[in-house]
């Protein structure tokens, strides 16, 4: 079948391309929903790397989306089924290494086309079946949500068990997603998020505290700590985290910079301190978050909060909409109904 | 209940010294046809996709169907009619003595050599013609349209802007569609180009759903060259 394929050419330019998929032994999936992630954006305003973007364009953008089955020869699915589409794509199997950190793995929207497809093939270890009535806009950003409960489940096995505050430093997509995740899979740990914008902190209202970074307590002191931030704020929010956290606290880093971060080393071995990176998520991430979809209706209810901006995408023109509108908000996800 | 009508019953006279139907011409490895029948695969509403083609050309047609798609219940290849109305006709036929034909019973006819169909085309073909009963697949004029009655001299020049360029599908509720070509006299289906002109000359309102420059028709030996290029086959052929 002739696939029709929407292309970054080069930043702010999308082009289309046709490739033949056959009905085989992989699943063909209808793209419904797909969310903008930072990483789509920072090759859509040509903010990578020049070398980077020579060599990874064009190519589709979007690694965040669900869609409907149309084909499954295995039986597996039935066409109409709704599921997530997994964008890392696992060329071998490791005992101890995880899928999304094998350097031999594909990623969707980074190392092959993303999601901005006519129609997507995919394996079909690949899907994770939806539940009915599942908010199909929530749905669209399972991916960074498992991210998230990628990192959390991590940190479970590291950290050591008192755990009686969590600090998150952020106030964005990912803090929100982490901290009311963080509150949902430890019942009985406090949840402390520290951002720059009041009004954002007002959002989390399943925390039990939120800070402006500048206002912290100075004898305020947290057990673990999750920074969410990236980017040029990742500096500050390190040096926050280690000069709050009680010794032999774990940290998580989750927040992506293009730059190196200096950190205090010093202090790290001072404290004890245990640091641990995360990116990206594997096939049992994405199925605990749809199990957890099921067993907390509220999780998918708190998650409509941070949609941001719905764009129908019919066009060239509307996709370049969805992309500028994202450029603009202050906080959300944009959400893309992709009927091309 | 939907169903896809495929129309395959071009001979190609016009894809120059090619001895056989443009639709059966390979792109990519794989015959037209076959691109075009799988996107309507790809669309679960369909309850049957119905390819009609002459009667000569029935066999070869299930053999490659079974060759590049396999045993697949979803689709019927049945006889075209002398002309593309009375193959419509066919299919509207075999829709009634197979399933039930009522009055919400929808076909969406495609030409069988326009394999760049997109799904989005398709689904809001299936939308229009359940809410307007019929709709036609357009794309603006790029071209200043110039009528000649004579073949001599202009007649006429149409306003660009009112001109549209007719694609496929075209898409009806088919008990209807078959009520208004029955009542039509001879003469005026000698002049019908088409199935949507059935209804328009009628007077019924036909919809108008966006097609895509890309949803191009196979017809001449040029139009095969960028089918291929699009799909960045190499020209060695």
């Amino acid at each position: 079948m002739i696939n029709t394929i929407y292309r970054l050419s080069s930043p702010r330019r999308f082009e289309i391309d046709f490739e033949d998929i056959s009905f085989s032994e992989n699943c063909i999936v209808r793209p419904t929903h797909l969310s903008i992630c930072n990483a789509d954006q920072r090759y859509y305003q040509g903010t990578r790397d020049a070398k980077v973007l020579k060599e990874k364009l064009p190519m589709a953008l979007i690694h965040e989306g669900v869609g409907e089955v149309v084909y499954d020869k295995s039986g597996t699915f039935k066409p109409g089924d709704k599921v997530v589409m997994i964008p890392n794509a696992p060329t071998e199997y490791d005992d101890i290494i995880a899928e999304n950190y094998l350097e031999s793995s594909k990623f969707c929207a980074s190392s092959k086309d993303g999601f901005m497809q006519e129609f997507v093939e995919l394996p079909k270890d690949r899907l994770v079946k939806l539940p009915q009535n599942m908010n199909l806009d929530v749905a669209a950003f399972t991916e960074i949500v498992s991210v998230s409960v990628h990192a959390i489940s991590r940190f479970d096995k590291i950290a050591h068990s008192k755990r009686e505050t969590i600090g998150v430093w952020g106030d964005g997509n990912l803090a929100f997603i982490t901290s009311l995740f963080l509150k949902k899979m430890f019942k009985n740990i406090k949840i402390y998020v520290f951002g720059i914008s009041r009004d954002k902190l007002s959002d989390f209202s399943f925390a039990d505290e939120t800070f402006l970074t500048t206002e912290i307590p100075e004898a305020l002191r947290i057990d673990h700590a999750f920074e969410c931030v990236g980017a040029n704020g990742s500096p500050v929010a390190i040096e926050q985290i280690i000069k709050h956290i009680y010794p032999e606290g774990t940290i998580a880093i989750m927040g992506v910079s293009e730059y190196p971060v200096p950190i205090n080393t010093r202090m790290i071995l001072e404290k004890g301190l245990r640091m641990f990176g995360t990116s990206r998520s594997g096939k049992a991430d994405f199925e605990k978050t749809v199990e957890m979809y099921k067993a907390h209706p509220d999780i998918v209810r708190y998650l409509t909060h941070i949609i941001g901006n719905v764009v129908e995408v019919k066009t060239f023109a509307d996709m370049k909409k969805a992309f500028e509108l994202d450029t603009r908000k202050a906080f959300g996800k944009t959400v893309m109904h992709w009927n091309l | 209940m939907v169903f896809s009508v495929i129309l395959a019953g071009g001979t190609g006279n016009r894809m120059g010294n090619t001895d056989k139907p443009k639709q059966f011409l390979t792109i990519k490895d794989k015959p037209i046809i076959i691109h075009t029948i799988e996107k309507f695969l790809a669309q679960p509403k369909f309850e049957k996709i119905i390819v009609l083609t002459p009667q000569m050309w029935i066999d070869h047609t299930n053999r490659i169907i079974s060759k590049y798609i396999g045993e697949c219940k979803k689709i019927a290849v049945i006889s075209g009619g002398d002309t593309r109305n009375e193959t419509i006709m066919n299919s509207i036929n075999y829709i009634e003595e197979n399933y039930t034909l009522d009055d919400d019973t929808i076909i969406v006819t495609h030409d069988s050599v326009r394999p760049f169909v997109t799904h989005r085309i398709i689904e809001e073909n299936i939308a229009a013609a359940q809410t307007f009963g019929a709709c036609d697949t357009v794309i603006p004029a790029t071209d200043t349209i110039v009528e000649s009655v004579n073949g001599n001299v202009i007649s006429s020049i149409p306003e660009r802007k009112n001109m549209y360029q007719g694609q496929t599908p075209q898409s009806f509720k088919a008990k209807q569609l078959r009520e208004i070509y029955n009542s039509l006299t001879d003469s005026e289906r000698d002049i019908l180009t088409d199935a949507a002109k059935i209804l328009v000359m009628k007077g019924y309102d036909v919809k108008l759903v966006q097609g895509e420059t890309y949803n191009i028709k196979i017809t001449y030996p040029y139009d095969l060259k960028i089918a291929k290029s699009l799909l960045e086959e190499e020209e060695n052929d």
